[in-house]
């Protein structure tokens, strides 16, 4: 398989980079300021493209490419992709479910606690000295709170699950109802923030879960209640939840994603009941070497006319 | 009871003040409080205590009325009991209430540490981000959680643990065959079987120090140290050494020797955690700590049982 061409989008853990250059003819993309260039030389040995949750595969590049026949995403979420046109063009498409889902679960509880016990504020107030001037204030308890969360699919399930030992209430919004699962249904966004203290965001992003986070629902939200968005940058209109974060109108936020990673609003910067993380979700030794194994086994099954492990076109 | 003298040791939550400055007759040691009149001195019946100001027996025997001490926290290491029992004063302290919210805050702690969320936070809130990933850290859903000390908290902390898929494992005085989690019959053993070890055990002769250089070894490069419990559980140098020499992989700390006073060696360590002694921090928990508080106090000003008697 030494001939492939893969062409890598970005630069990822070094495990995944290593294998793939051992098995493929590896280009990394970044390494081509002139892409133009690049693709007219290349283009033609390219059967596969990696990307991630950032670094997608627009129509553009599919067209830029005619012999590609896998896009394999090292993320779960696929927002970037073109999928129509995968479909069209009989283009494979996979992603790495389930072996990230307990990470991301995981990182939604620790910015849950974050924010509400003020974890980080508290940390840089020992380092800086001022526990010897007077103890820091008191915050907000977790256990027992109401958790919202929007999509109840592996990852809002797996926080569901974590929120239940600290005897939180579940509730939650999806596009349908999900009987088998005992938590309260709301049949709106907005209907979930007026009746949870702690809102999770944990859909796919699509055309309709653009900014689901709207001025609405961070009202409904409340002055008491905190937003945790650990799906895509663009569930929430960023500049609303800054204005309603500096207004009070919002308790606080905890956000690993961004609109336009890796800038951040910095008006956020200031705010002692805002968490914000470098979208890490995944971002363990473990759960990368999971992800990577996922991207090779599929393009390995691919080449060799095997089923796909986690194909999603 | 407006004549029964109360003594506080230090202002700490408004509403605890408040409470008791209407029920009874409160003396503030802050507020210009003279051990030498007389007249104060015997009218104190009670003091309300925490886990910084305690009631040894050089403060027992200023107080020659003294009959009741009412700790604001669950820990009474700070209590002389021996002279309470002595002396027939006596002891309560705000069990239960607090345990969900020392579990919450071990939890808390541990993710910070794992996945180093101040570090990230920091990283995002200075600009670095802009110039490249943050690396990667660790994943704590399946890892082996080993708790010194199965009591309330340590229960509270292995429920919410499981939650995660971790394996729980413990060593307390005795095993506790109705736990279902792994039994070991050291500290040192525990420690060399799990990931994280998180301290949990109340602070007695016996447990001072519990967490040494052995145990830190033993815990090792991989291993994480989590003490919600107290300062001294903790031998804080030879801490301050395994961390410093890469022996032990991390730690986070809500609690120390000497508070409010850290080692200042901690503070530019990436794979340390500090909070300032925040384990029942909440306006709900104080809230219900200050409740049971009164609630003592009046129940035995009252002559009825202690809601929640230590001694």
């Amino acid at each position: 398989m030494e001939s492939i061409g893969v062409l890598l989008l970005c630069p990822v853990f070094s495990y995944l980079d290593q294998e793939l250059d051992k098995r493929f003819k590896l280009y990394r993309y970044w390494n081509y300021p002139q892409s133009v260039q690049f693709l007219k030389e290349h283009a033609n040995s390219i059967r596969a493209v990696v990307g991630n949750s950032n670094y997608g595969t627009d129509a553009a590049l599919i067209d830029a490419l005619p012999k590609l026949e896998i896009v394999s995403s090292n993320s779960v979420g696929v927002d970037k992709i073109d999928l129509n046109k995968c479909r069209e063009k009989g283009i494979r498409v996979t992603n790495t479910p389930d072996v990230l889902t307990d990470e991301v679960a995981d990182l939604t509880i620790g910015l849950i606690l974050a924010v509400l016990r003020r974890l980080c504020e508290c940390d840089r107030y020992v380092r800086s000295g001022k526990w010897k001037k007077g103890d820091y204030k008191l915050t907000t308890k977790f256990s027992g709170k109401t958790v919202g969360i929007i999509g109840l699919g592996r990852i809002g399930t797996a926080v569901a699950k974590r929120a239940e030992a600290f005897n939180c209430k579940i509730s939650y919004y999806s596009r349908t109802e999900k009987p088998e699962s005992n938590y309260k249904y709301h049949p709106s966004v907005v209907e979930l923030a007026s009746n949870c203290n702690i809102l999770v965001v944990a859909c796919p992003l699509t055309e309709e879960t653009h900014h689901i986070i709207n001025r609405e629902v961070l009202n409904a939200l409340g002055p008491k209640g905190i937003l945790i968005n650990i799906g895509r940058g663009k569930h929430v209109d960023e500049p609303e939840l800054v204005s309603a974060l500096l207004e009070g109108r919002v308790g606080g936020a905890g956000l690993d994603v961004f609109e336009d990673e890796p800038n951040v609003p910095e008006e956020l910067f200031g705010l002692e009941n805002v968490v914000l993380l470098p979208h890490v979700g995944s971002a363990t030794v473990e759960t990368r070497t999971a992800m990577a194994d996922l991207v090779l086994g599929n393009l390995e099954a691919h080449f060799q006319g095997k089923p796909l492990l986690t194909p999603l076109v | 009871m407006e004549s029964i003298g109360v003594l506080m040791p230090r202002p700490t939550f408004p509403y605890l003040e408040e409470q008791i400055d209407k029920r009874f007759k409160l003396f503030r040691l802050w507020d210009n409080f003279s051990y030498d009149n007389n007249a104060i001195a015997s009218s104190i019946r009670a003091v309300v205590v925490n886990s910084v100001d305690g009631a040894d027996a050089d403060l027992i025997r200023k107080f020659p009325n003294l009959e009741l001490v009412s700790c604001y926290g669950v820990g009474v290491d700070k209590i002389d009991t021996n002279k309470c029992a002595e002396k027939r004063i006596r002891v309560t302290n705000t069990p239960d209430v607090l345990t969900d919210e020392a579990a919450d805050l071990t939890i808390g702690l541990i993710l910070a540490l794992l996945r180093r969320l101040c570090a990230c936070d920091q990283f995002v809130k200075s600009g670095n981000w802009k110039r490249g990933d943050f690396n990667l850290t660790t994943k704590f859903s399946g890892k082996t959680v080993g708790i010194v000390g199965l009591g309330r908290i340590g229960k509270a902390v292995a429920k919410r643990a499981e939650a995660f898929d971790c394996k729980i494992c413990y060593h307390s005085r005795t095993a506790k065959p109705e736990a279902k989690y792994r039994y070991y019959p050291s500290v040192v053993e525990l420690a060399s079987n799990c990931d994280i070890l998180v301290v949990a055990c109340s602070l007695t002769k016996e447990t001072k120090h519990i967490i040494n250089g052995a145990v830190m070894n033993a815990l090792g490069a991989k291993g994480v140290l989590i003490n919600v419990g107290r300062g001294k559980h903790v031998d804080e140098t030879e801490l301050v050494r395994a961390l410093v020499e890469g022996r032990l992989g991390g730690a986070a700390l809500d609690v120390f020797e000497d508070e409010p006073n850290v080692p200042q060696q901690l503070f530019g360590l990436q794979n340390v955690v500090l909070t300032p002694h925040i384990g029942s921090a909440t306006v709900e928990t104080r809230t219900a700590m200050a409740d049971i508080v009164i609630a003592n106090l009046e129940a035995y000003f009252l002559a009825k049982p202690l809601l929640t008697p230590f001694l």
